[in-house]
């Protein structure tokens, strides 16, 4: 992936593919990246209805392998490592001594002793450091491959048929991956994971044929979408962003991520996080819905708490969040007054995920 | 409105503000460049009938999906209407921003400021 030209923004190896299709192209995490094509609304229920492609290729990757990949990722991540089954994926957590979230990854066993990464564009480098670090004490090889591969991911009722379409080879089914040949793309790690709440996979691809493989989508009828619709679909299936919902000062248990976080594996920060669990935690992150307006990153939740996440959802047609409030404010159904900008907006605790395709 | 436009019959502010000027009234609104920047908004807070603003200071909210914006003032005076439709159709904001989308009408307090203004070929530079 190239350096742009005349400034020291990344570019995806798709970036004039975004160009050319009039792309909203802003700064994320030092890259230059499309926030909206059509409009995030529009884009937003393309994918809930249709299918839609990402351009993910800011996400970074790392690689380990060697005879102790398996101890050194059980010693640094918080999930049960040796339950990822070859051609697994698995979410988990990084976290520091305290207990707190460096970030939240998904690993995929490519082989025995053969792990990749995926890591968060403005973690990476952290990431990295940490991996390098920690690493030490193992006997294992770390491999950056954060210009190793473009990520695509192709989200959306109709996104699985579609890819299957452009390969020969059986798509993997959810949280397990499978290599293949996609429009005429050799050796694509085909991952089925999303960040949309939708039926899909991701791609992880050769920089040089990604093009290919995103040109033969939007022939077949995907549509671009861009980090704005990202966000919008994310958040109303209550998927977390580190930055945003996830950080070094709060834990996984807080973060309710205790279903990915397996202390009895004695991970760098399991300590911290039984006291944690055992003792319960003095806030908890909770979805919620506003009557009017939008709640936004950092209103304060009045009596307490933080609002970490909000947008307008564009398949409820409302205002939608999440929020960091004291445990005996968590219960679906429990008002909340939200400090928007100094005015006092009403708000609901609601259970997750705040869509589904039921609802 | 996919193309950029800037009438000429309308004043414009730095802060990517129009004013159409009528005698001592004017109604507000903003400008192409500056609903294509939010992308489309969801919700627009006006001030209420009655409330003073003040050239170059914020007066009311726009929202878009992603991001809240302060609208700025381009003159002074009292506001005498709002765009009540904007309640339920936001997106007249950046479907039609010149006509339909405009936010509210205000009685001059100092009818001189308009001269303060650019046209809209001294605005559209300041865009490039």
């Amino acid at each position: 992936m190239a350096i742009g030209s005349d400034t020291t923004l990344l570019r995806t190896p798709l970036y004039d593919r975004h160009v050319a299709a009039r792309a909203k192209l802003v700064p994320f995490a030092g890259w230059e990246m499309p926030v909206q094509y059509a409009g995030i609304k529009e884009e937003h229920l393309a994918v809930r209805e249709r299918a839609g492609v990402f351009d993910v290729s800011h996400m970074g990757e790392i690689e380990t392998t060697g005879p102790q990949a398996l101890e050194f990722l059980q010693r640094i991540l918080s999930n049960d490592v040796s339950k990822i089954a070859e051609n697994g994926a698995q979410y988990s957590v990084l976290c520091k001594e305290d207990g707190g979230v460096l970030d939240d990854l998904f690993t995929y066993k490519l082989a025995e002793n053969h792990y990749l990464t995926v890591t968060n564009a403005a973690n990476h480098a952290k990431d990295l450091a940490w991996f390098r670090k920690q690493a030490e004490a193992f006997d294992v090889q770390l491999k950056d491959a954060l210009h190793d591969y473009a990520m695509l991911a192709v989200q959306g009722p109709q996104a699985r048929g579609i890819v299957a379409n452009l390969t020969e080879a059986e798509l993997p089914k959810r949280f397990r991956t499978a290599r293949a040949t996609v429009a005429g793309v050799p050796d694509v790690l085909v991952c089925g994971t999303g960040y949309t709440g939708e039926d899909g996979v991701e791609l992880l691809i050769d920089p040089l044929g990604s093009v290919k493989v995103w040109d033969a989508l939007l022939q077949a009828g995907v549509a671009p979408i861009g980090l704005g619709a990202r966000d919008t679909l994310r958040l109303e299936v209550c998927y977390h962003l580190y930055g945003n919902d996830l950080m070094e000062s709060r834990g996984p248990i807080e973060a309710g991520l205790g279903w990915c976080v397996k202390e009895d594996t004695g991970f760098i920060g399991a300590e911290a996080i039984r006291v944690t669990r055992e003792n319960g935690p003095s806030e908890t992150l909770v979805p919620f819905v506003t009557e009017q307006g939008i709640a936004r990153q950092g209103n304060a939740v009045i009596g307490g708490g933080e609002v970490t996440s909000g947008t307008l959802s564009p398949s409820l047609n409302q205002g939608i969040g999440m929020a960091y409030v004291p445990v005996d404010k968590a219960e679906p159904g429990t008002k909340l007054e939200i400090d928007v900008r100094g005015r006092t907006r009403a708000a609901e605790v609601r259970s997750k995920p705040l869509y589904s395709k039921e609802t | 409105m996919a193309e950029a436009s800037y009438p000429d019959d309308l004043k414009y502010h730095s802060e990517h503000d129009w004013a159409r000027i009528e005698g001592d009234t004017a109604t507000l609104g903003i400008t192409w460049y500056a609903q294509d920047q939010l992308g489309e908004v969801v919700f627009f807070d006006p001030p209420a009938v009655g409330t003073s603003i003040n050239k170059d200071s914020p007066y009311a909210e726009v929202e878009s999906v992603k991001a809240v914006s302060d609208v700025v003032a381009p003159l002074s005076g009292e506001i005498i209407e709002v765009n009540e439709a904007l309640k339920d159709s936001p997106e007249q904001i950046n479907e039609d921003s010149y006509g339909e989308g405009w936010l509210v009408k205000i009685k001059l307090s100092d009818p001189s400021e308009g001269d303060s203004l650019m046209d809209a070929e001294s605005y559209r530079q300041t865009l490039s």
